[in-house]
């Protein structure tokens, strides 16, 4: 029944959560503490912060850790199987259907018409991370970290994975 | 060999995506398209707006179906495997021991840290894909549809699945024409 529920929990946010992982924290919290009161809302925060505190995506991280916490390592599993494996079933199949047909041109025609809008999808995502580095550290440190990360990524064409680390390291001793 | 990379690909997008989901687009960007070479530009364009359209965390979507096309059923599991798996281990590891670690003035320094450098890695993209719209659009057009979206999302908060579906639709029920003039005119009198 536990399992049953995991999988309920996690399945609902997933497959209405438009928008990437982000938005589906909220769904998540109304299924995790107002329907089934698994955590509290403070514990639910901590959750929270936790995963904002560590990379990758933040909806597998709170299903993995909250079915886990309610259900052991197969609750876990669950949580991130409901999360992850109706959306992406769905993203296969439509994009095997397009690809079959991708010399047609009504499909090349999709793709150049959606480019614009996605640009400016990311164009917003772009300011938002900038806002929040305004927000977090202060104008000067973030127009640093712009200017320097944008030499090595852009002029010299470092890793990205390098100019993290190097992030990393530089918030650790300068930011704290 | 193709299963390695793929863990190793993905297993650095996974790791190093701080700031959610998103954050990891310019970085799977990166491994798929430059590095590695599994899709080219269009693919990848195609991949991020049905994964926009769709429901569901953005990450996991873009990994499954590369592992998927790269190298079928086990190419998707591991792809998915090796992004969120690492930071699932490490978020329950974490919260069970030592609670305050997020607390830790470094540690925070270092999530704080990494934030404008996602954003520049973003505008870069934002900027490869204003490009391209141009290039296959015509200035006009590409900037046609820009003001038009940002009109609609940012002003009129529509939501992008809703306005991304209804520009599929557009391009699916227009009709073709023959000779590329009468096309672009069509494409302008059309918007």
């Amino acid at each position: 029944m536990i399992y049953w529920h995991i999988f309920l929990a996690f399945f609902i946010p997933g497959i209405v959560g438009y928008g990437g992982g982000p938005a589906s924290i909220p769904l998540v919290e109304n299924e995790v503490v107002g329907r089934y009161g698994w955590l509290s809302v403070t514990e639910f925060s901590e959750v929270l912060a936790m995963g904002n505190a560590l990379p990758g995506p933040i909806a597998t991280k709170m299903a993995g850790y909250i079915g886990f916490q309610q259900g052991g390592i197969f609750g876990a599993a669950i949580g991130i199987f409901a999360t992850v494996a109706p959306s992406l079933i769905l993203m296969i199949i439509l994009l095997s259907v397009l690809y079959r047909h991708k010399d047609s041109p009504k499909v090349k025609r999709m793709t150049n018409y959606v480019r614009p809008t996605i640009a400016v999808l990311l164009g917003v995502m772009t300011l938002n991370f900038f806002t929040t580095a305004y927000e977090g550290i202060g104008i000067l440190q973030t127009l640093i970290l712009i200017v320097a990360s944008f030499i090595l990524l852009e002029k010299w064409k470092v890793h990205p994975a390098f100019v993290i680390v190097g992030a990393l390291a530089y918030g650790a001793v300068f930011l704290a | 060999m193709k299963q390695v990379d793929l863990f190793l690909a993905f297993f650095r997008v996974g790791m190093l995506g701080y700031g959610g989901g998103p954050s990891s687009i310019p970085l799977v960007h990166k491994e798929v398209v430059e590095k590695y070479k599994w899709m080219n530009e269009d693919d990848f364009a195609d991949v991020l707006a049905l994964g926009n359209t769709l429901p569901g965390p953005i990450a996991t979507k873009m990994a499954g179906y590369i592992g998927y096309r790269v190298a079928g059923i086990i190419g998707m599991i591991n792809a998915v495997f090796a992004t969120i798996t690492p930071t699932i281990i490490l978020m329950i590891v974490l919260l069970t021991s030592l609670s305050s670690f997020k607390n830790l003035p470094w540690v925070s320094g270092m999530t704080k840290a990494v934030v404008p450098v996602v954003g520049v890695m973003l505008a870069t993209l934002t900027w490869d894909f204003f490009k391209k719209s141009k290039n296959t659009l015509g200035i006009r057009n590409a900037c046609l549809i820009v003001g038009a979206s940002l009109v609609l999302l940012e002003v009129f908060h529509f939501h992008p699945a809703i306005l991304i579906g209804a520009l599929l639709l557009f391009a699916l029920v227009k009709k073709d024409k023959t000779g590329n003039d009468k096309q672009n005119e069509e494409r302008g009198g059309g918007l």
